[in-house]
């Protein structure tokens, strides 16, 4: 196949730019050649079939993949200039700054209020109140305050899935990290649900830069500002959000969208 | 063959299969009534007030009690958690979270499995020799020791398998905020898999409060009231072990009493083990 040439954002600063990334499984290559530029507070969608590497980019961003001995990456990629692939990353400290939220809600078997103090407990160090006050506030911004400020005792696991959902989202959103990557957030939720995370993805933008794994085409067009379509480990088509689903450049990525993809 | 005919013989197939297993289930559920029946029978007589106020007495003495072995047995087990939960519990898990797929894991796995399967008088001479023959006399503490050398095979295993069935997903969640590896182990890992960790606690404590071959090189036994771990304790297995096999009848029957004492205690840990697991795992 065609290698893909780069596509920097016009005007935009980016907080994550990819090079040449390749990525293996043991000895299966999972990403071909990847160059893709994230731009600072926006919101960057990856679409494509199953198995195509997108979930696997992602958690290159973060080095989650380094948790598992025969994973690995190649290549550059690097948060605001550094490149989080050297060896010397210390990884905490790149996953403090890069929060994740998964596909299946991941509630702390602990309490509402702990499982949004558990993150900020390992970076900060703050007084009750000022705990209490950054707790408010992540839960605020991940809109489910009002649905728990009267049971932050109660254990995280009580909540409904969508909520629970929103609950990780506060949690990531509560250590303050520069970017958050969402890992198909909504596919286990229910369309209400599902309505009120892609609403916070809008409003998270203006404060983090947002990489978003989906499944859901409309979801994509809805949320992000630009969007990479991957097929086999290799990033067919990246461009605006819109150029993609109006006037996309090449054919698969066309198939793909319109739903003819064999 | 036509459907009428194969449905007569499934019918047919499905009762033979029912019956033998109904009866295997009949045999299994009758030795375990009939041991209760008679340890409640010959026991029951023996469960009052002195059972709990007075020491063991002599040979040829009247009446008497179980008090120095109650308490004996407690402080023995007792000491025996203290020493195997932390072992037990940290090796469990440096199984899952640390070592995981390594030699040194692999090779831990493999001397635990031979652990929990090595006869228990054998961890008792073994202790026996270490601890006992070394020091030139019996003890409380042997006996601790002994006991767990039985328990922390057990709650390592128990604690590796319960942390194997948290989801990765939980374990990848707390990383990804940049939590160091023992803050996901200790904060997280265990804490979801606190209730059968607990369970498997619970069930190691009924295993080894029964215990009597490996009492029996190392604490051995003691006549009289004791709390001093450092000489020979008495304790109810071995008490019913001497007092079983005695011509005395109130030895006899205290021996009875002894034996549906720990029964009822193993009882009532094996019950507060289901109880405690099912409330968590239902919510």
């Amino acid at each position: 196949m065609t290698t893909t040439t780069t596509l920097t954002p016009s005007g935009l600063k980016n907080a994550i730019e990819i090079r040449d990334l390749d990525f293996y499984y043991g000895t299966f290559k999972g990403l071909k050649s990847i160059n893709l530029d994230i731009a600072e507070h926006k919101v960057t969608a990856f679409i494509g079939p199953s198995g195509c590497g997108k979930s696997t980019l992602l958690r290159t961003l973060n080095r989650m993949y380094s948790l598992y001995p025969g994973q690995r990456a190649e290549g550059e990629i690097r948060l605001y200039g550094q490149n989080i692939l050297d060896a010397k990353q210390d990884l905490n400290l790149l996953r403090a700054q890069v929060g994740m939220v998964f596909q299946k809600p991941t509630p702390f078997p602990m309490s509402i209020y702990d499982n949004i103090a558990f993150g900020v407990k390992l970076y900060e160090n703050l007084s009750r109140s000022e705990m209490d006050d950054r707790v408010e506030w992540a839960l605020t911004k991940a809109a489910i305050w009002n649905e728990v400020k009267d049971k932050l005792g109660q254990s995280g696991l009580s909540l409904s899935g969508g909520q629970q959902q929103r609950l990780c989202i506060a949690r990531s959103v509560a250590v303050k990290p520069k970017v958050i990557l969402l890992d198909e957030p909504t596919s286990a939720l229910d369309p209400i649900s599902t309505a009120k995370v892609e609403e916070l993805v809008n409003e998270l933008k203006s404060d983090y830069t947002v990489a978003i794994v989906t499944h859901n085409m409309q979801q994509a067009a809805r949320v992000s500002d630009f969007t990479a379509y991957m097929y086999l480990g290799e990033l067919i088509e990246f461009g605006q959000t819109e150029q993609i689903f109006m006037k996309p450049a090449r054919q698969e990525t066309e198939d793909y969208i319109t739903g003819r993809f064999g | 063959m036509n459907n009428a005919a194969l449905y007569a013989r499934r019918r047919r197939a499905n009762l033979v299969g029912l019956t033998l297993s109904m009866s295997a289930m009949a045999i299994g559920l009758t030795a375990l009534l009939w041991i209760l029946f008679v340890l409640f029978s010959n026991g029951f007589a023996a469960l009052e007030p002195s059972l709990f106020t007075q020491d063991t007495p002599a040979p040829g003495s009247e009446g008497g009690g179980l008090r120095n072995a109650i308490v004996g047995s407690l402080m023995i087990v007792g000491l025996a958690v203290l020493v195997s939960t932390p072992v037990g519990i940290l090796a469990g898990i440096y199984l899952t979270e640390y070592g995981d797929t390594s030699k040194t894991a692999e090779f831990t796995r493999f001397v635990t499995d031979i652990m929990l399967s090595a006869p228990s008088i054998v961890l008792g001479l073994f202790v026996y020799a270490i601890a006992v023959a070394t020091v030139g006399n019996f003890s409380g503490y042997a006996g601790s020791l002994a006991l767990s050398l039985i328990a922390i095979p057990v709650v390592m295993r128990t604690t590796e398998n319960m942390l194997r069935l948290v989801p990765g997903s939980l374990r990848e969640a707390a990383f990804a905020l940049g939590a160091p590896r023992w803050k996901v182990a200790t904060m997280v890992t265990l804490r979801a898999a606190r209730s059968g960790v607990i369970t498997g606690l619970l069930l190691a404590v009924a295993r080894i409060s029964g215990e009597t071959a490996p009492l029996l090189f190392t604490a051995l036994n003691n006549q009289f009231y004791s709390t001093n771990m450092e000489a020979p304790m008495a304790n109810l297995p071995v008490v019913i072990f001497q007092f079983a096999m005695s011509p005395y009848e109130n030895w006899i029957n205290l021996a009875w009493g002894g034996a549906l004492l720990i029964t009822l205690a193993v009882l009532a840990l094996n019950i507060i083990a289901r109880v405690y697991f099912r409330d968590k795992t239902q919510r």
